[in-house]
């Protein structure tokens, strides 16, 4: 059993990576701005085979009324699998995991809002991964990014975020399913890249210090990558040409 | 969900001030630890406990072992299960009902430090490939809130696994009255959480502090000197830099705190 493990870790290690990518290189990223009608805001943001929709409502008044925050909006995230995005169906309803992944997304996006521009108001982002492949938290925190810029919410910056990890000897990129398997630490990251601030850090792993220090600096670089493309993808949501639109 | 007062604020605005002048309310230094104490096995009837006091905050982890079956992808693997609640009697904060999901949080990071530092060896807890394993189920339960709490937890989680025995199984029923050997450990995993306030980072946060702070990191660390988990809490960014020094202080402080554990 260990055995057989190992030697698939080596051959994994051999090969690089799975889909010829280089340990900086991205998956297939496509970022869609409004894409929900019905939403405030709204985005898709897809990395290979990992895919998440995130719709954003408000600002909106709060209720109940005791929740109100007088001073500011309060943010709220639900972030939710469907049940047929990942081999084994995922239970509907939040779980341990998923009740965690939308307190680090909230406090993700949160410091890029301008709440105290809407007191008494609620900000919902909700998160819907309809197909997952590994970075599924970090997907639809740049989804909801983009979708709160196309809900007109002021902000910041946008925020983006992906995963780095090391495999062998390289420090890669946005790990694949198969990839976080034989990772040596899986390394998510939220970050500002106007402000150079971190807003998620969470890993998963064994790894020494001076090596965290390059994983996230590897993920620093990604986030800068999906950046642009966010930037691009509300550009095309709004660039002027009404006359298709309406 | 925590409401600011003006009272709130001036504090904040003081403890601002005393850590900027290198020093705390209580007196301390921005690296130091409140006062730890750790007891061995207050439960006898958990297979393994430990009670932690971290200055006014306390913990009591219990172990509890049955058997169950193993997770598909790893038929020859112990299984553990961490869980926490913050129980009512703790702190004018905490309510009934289901764990919410502070409580989740500390429970998951406490899972994850100890599951990816491999810290219990759980291919020797096998009883029947694919069948039958050990199940090790961690509970914290939080007895007071005085801040800090996922540190203490951290401590008393590591220390209550260093305790447990397995009971005795025979195939059908386990005699929770004798218990047999140590559970196999192969390392100790201790968390250290850094906060940042203004400029200025430190550790082990009283209440008032933790009040006070928007950002903490948690970075768990093993004898070598590896991070195995982190997790940033809080909704104030923090720089690489930032990063880079909490690193470095968890490890030490994690050393410091790993001499305490029995």
């Amino acid at each position: 059993m260990l055995g057989r493990k190992a030697s698939r870790k080596e051959e994994m290690i051999r090969m690089k990576r799975k889909d010829n990518r280089k340990p900086d290189e991205l998956r297939p990223l496509v970022i869609k701005a409004g894409v929900i009608k019905e939403a405030d805001g709204s985005a898709l943001v897809s990395l290979g085979k990992t895919t998440a929709i995130a719709a954003v409502y408000g600002p909106r008044t709060t209720f109940p009324r005791f929740m109100q925050q007088s001073n500011r909006a309060i943010v709220k995230t639900y972030y939710s699998m469907v049940p047929f995005s990942t081999d084994e169906r995922v239970r509907p309803g939040p779980s341990r995991r998923s009740q965690e992944i939308s307190k680090v997304t909230r406090e993700a996006l949160e410091p890029a809002i301008f709440v105290e521009e809407f007191p008494n108001s609620s900000i919902e982002i909700y998160i819907d991964v309809i197909e997952a492949d590994a970075g599924t938290r970090t997907a639809g925190i740049n989804a909801a990014s983009v979708a709160l810029a196309d809900a007109g919410i002021p902000m910041r910056d946008l925020v983006a975020a992906v995963a780095a990890g090391k495999i062998g000897k390289d420090f890669v990129l946005d790990l694949e399913g198969k990839e976080e398997e034989v990772t040596a630490c899986d390394l998510p990251i939220a970050y500002m890249p106007r402000t150079k601030q971190i807003t998620l850090l969470q890993m998963d792993g064994e790894l020494p210090p001076k090596d965290v220090k390059k994983v996230i600096e590897t993920a620093i670089k990604g986030c800068e990558t999906i950046y642009e493309k966010q930037k691009e993808a509300l550009r095309k949501r709004w660039e002027l040409n009404h006359d298709k639109e309406e | 969900m925590i409401r600011r007062n003006s009272m709130m604020l001036i504090q904040e605005q003081y403890i601002r001030k005393l850590l900027s002048e290198g020093t705390r309310l209580d007196g301390r230094n921005p690296l130091e630890f409140r006062k730890i104490e750790i007891e061995s096995n207050p439960i006898y009837k958990a297979e393994g406990s430990a009670r932690v006091r971290m200055g006014d905050t306390e913990i009591i982890a219990g172990v509890k072992m049955s058997v169950g079956t193993p997770f598909p992808d790893k038929p020859d693997e112990g299984v553990l299960i961490v869980g926490a609640e913050f129980s009512p009697i703790a702190s004018p904060e905490f309510e009934t009902g289901p764990p919410k999901e502070d409580a989740i949080e500390l429970a998951r990071v406490v899972d994850r430090g100890i599951r990816e530092s491999k810290a219990i060896a759980t291919e020797k807890l096998c009883i029947e490939e694919g069948e039958k394993v050990w199940v090790i189920n961690l509970d914290i339960h939080i007895l007071n809130h005085s801040g800090n709490l996922i540190d203490a937890a951290g401590l008393a989680a590591i220390q209550a696994l260093l305790n447990t025995k397995i009971p005795e199984y025979d195939g059908e029923r386990i005699n929770y009255e004798k218990r047999k050997g140590k559970l196999p450990m192969n390392s100790k995993p201790v968390p250290v959480s850094v906060a940042k306030i203004g400029n200025n980072l430190f550790v082990d946060p009283n209440l008032e502090e933790e009040k006070a702070i928007e950002t903490i990191l948690t970075v768990t660390t093993n004898e070598k000197g590896n991070v195995c988990a982190l997790q940033k809490r809080g909704v104030e960014p923090l720089l690489l830099e930032d990063i880079e020094k909490a690193l470095e202080i968890s490890v030490n402080k994690g050393n410091e705190l790993r001499k305490l554990l029995k």
